[in-house]
């Protein structure tokens, strides 16, 4: 028998609505449309008691679709509309040259640069904290509780005095900001290397014994490459919060540039849309901070023989 | 040929008096301190392997058979009694990478390539990079593995897996080799296959070689003694020379000989009361 004949007729090919379906588009898309909807509603639903206490202030005849159309295009709306704030940014990233101080690519870059250095530090830190507590059994049971303490603190109450005390001593700009970044990234790294660290099972232990191999030999040959997928797991949320950390950094000090000045600056003058276009590239920048670190991963596992 | 002469000779000699002892086993016990009751493991085992022996440790699940060949391998220590390895303490042993180590489950490191996997013991020895690419083609080419240098763990059936592993133990050459149940998880046939090709490895090469296993044929068919052992508190009951011809193979399972050997295992794991509870 052929292949054919096993398979029987072959299907008409499914149109262009149901191969979307199939897909993760279809499903996405759908997300995506009822998301803007809301927010529309919601525009409209929260701009109107400022809008109406205007009307009846003037004296003035109002529709709902008079209405609908004024919430949406509002300067200083409470919540703006959509497309209002893709305008913003439309304005703010490709009107203008990067190195404009009024570029929201700019102020990204500002704070993506500290954002990318308290990441690095946090997660050299995180993992000199890791092996430390896995190999030193005084640190295990003396660190780990004041890892987990300092997390405890919230990192809006320290923020402050972190810049102004390192401003004191003459640091100011990027390394307060990548400091406050590490603070809060070289968490997730600690405990999940740690766990990683320790994840070789007994056996994968007992035959680097059989060879007699040394502590160092034992961390770099078993206990590092165990510990990999474990790191990244890690890392993934740690850019993510470093991005927060940086953010958090700039609001305090009333920093000159980066999307925590944007967001300052926008609640000071009560321009939400501003505020809002700042949030949104705060939101691309971790989303596109997180695939690539998931990119890094695919890639780095398919190299030590991850199942594809 | 020196190598298989040299086999040969202890062989004989393990019948007389003068082979040289690799490892010497003295009243030796070992008791786990658990929560509720310790854990008699192992009660005044005496024995001797001599070198070029195939000594297997057979008995029921619990009967310290692991246990023994844990202390041997300074993975675990005695509670009682003297052990020496080479004529020294099983660690000063462990310390000259006295043994090559193979353990129930293949142990490979999934991040390695089976080339990578072998050259393991090679690399944390400090061997250089061409001795250890010659060694690794050379041990799995011996285990017919030829071709699968590129391969990662997984993409391996466990048989292949498991001789990866016995790959691995032999790439530093080591004259004694350890194995704990080694094929116990594969299937009849894959077994069957690994014990003829162990047997002839052991021939060429005239290693010592302790295997654990539960299976009465195939302690029979590639053993030179067979220690029969039972539980509670793991003991030494039988101690069976063995000696069908060198040249066996699988079809020598069903002489008579073979079934006299078999019976008399049979007989002691019988004696040893292994089946009461």
């Amino acid at each position: 028998m052929t292949t054919e004949a096993i398979a029987g007729p072959s299907k008409s090919t499914p149109g262009l609505l149901s191969r979307a379906f199939a897909g993760r588009s279809g499903p996405l898309a759908v997300v995506c449309l009822a998301i803007f909807v809301l927010w529309y509603l919601g525009t409209v639903w929260l701009n109107a008691p400022l809008l109406i206490d205007r009307y009846e202030r003037e004296g003035q005849d109002w529709s709902i679709t008079g209405l609908a159309g004024d919430a949406m295009a509002m300067e200083r709306p409470i919540l703006p509309a959509p497309h209002q704030v893709v305008e913003e940014l439309n304005k703010s990233i490709l009107q203008r040259s990067v190195t404009s101080k009024r570029s929201l690519i700019y102020h990204a870059w500002v704070t993506l640069s500290s954002t990318l250095l308290g990441f690095a530090m946090g997660t050299l830190l995180g993992i000199v904290l890791a092996v430390g507590i896995v190999h030193v059994n005084t640190l295990d049971r003396s660190l780990l509780p004041w890892v987990i303490a300092s997390q405890t603190i919230p990192i809006l109450a320290i923020a402050p005095m972190v810049i102004v005390v390192l401003g004191n001593i003459g640091f100011t700009g990027l390394v307060p900001k990548a400091l406050i970044s590490m603070y809060l990234c070289f968490f997730p790294v600690t405990i999940g290397m740690v766990k990683g660290l320790r994840s070789p099972d007994p056996l994968q232990m007992d035959l680097m014994r059989t060879y007699s191999a040394s502590k160092v030999q034992v961390f770099w040959q078993l206990r590092w490459p165990s510990s990999v997928p474990f790191l990244f797991a890690s890392l993934k949320v740690a850019i993510a919060i470093s991005l927060v950390g940086a953010i958090v950094g700039e609001l305090p000090t009333g920093a000159q540039a980066g999307i925590g000045a944007r967001l300052l600056v926008g609640s000071y003058y009560g321009q939400t849309v501003q505020i809002w276009a700042a949030l949104l590239t705060a939101a691309a920048m971790a989303g596109m901070l997180v695939a690539a670190m998931g990119g890094i991963e695919r890639l780095v596992l398919r190299r030590s023989g991850a199942r594809p | 040929m020196a190598l298989e002469a040299v086999m040969q000779q202890g062989e004989a000699e393990t019948a007389g008096s003068a082979a040289r002892p690799v490892i010497e086993v003295e009243n030796l016990s070992l008791t786990f301190e658990t929560a509720d009751a310790p854990v008699y493991a192992l009660s005044e085992v005496n024995l001797t392997v001599n070198a070029g022996d195939f000594v297997s440790f057979i008995g029921p699940s619990g009967c310290g058979k692991t246990t023994l060949l844990r202390v041997i391998a300074d993975l675990e220590h005695q509670t009682g009694g003297t052990i020496s390895v080479n004529g020294v303490s099983p660690e000063e042993a462990r310390r000259a990478r006295a043994y090559g180590y193979v353990f129930q489950a293949p142990a490979l490191y999934p991040w390695r390539t089976v080339e990578r996997n072998v050259m393991l013991p090679l690399e944390i020895m400090g061997m250089t990079s061409a001795e250890r690419q010659a060694r690794a083609a050379r041990y799995l080419d011996l285990v017919n593995l030829g071709g699968f240098e590129k391969k990662f763990p997984w993409q391996l059936s466990g048989g292949m897996q498991q001789r990866v592993s016995i790959a691995r133990a032999l790439s530093f050459e080591p004259d004694l080799l350890l194995m704990d149940e080694p094929f116990g998880a594969l299937d009849e046939i894959t077994r069957d296959h690994l014990n003829e090709q162990l047997l002839r490895l052991w021939e060429r090469t005239g290693k010592t070689v302790v295997f654990v296993t539960h299976s009465i044929p195939e302690a029979v068919f590639l053993s030179s003694k067979i220690v029969v052992m039972s539980p509670r508190p793991g003991r030494i009951i039988d101690v069976i020379d063995c000696n069908l011809p060198a040249d066996r193979t699988l079809d020598s399972r069903e002489s008579n000989e073979f079934a006299e050997i078999a019976h008399r295992v049979r007989e002691g794991l019988r004696a040893g009361h292994s089946y009461d509870d």
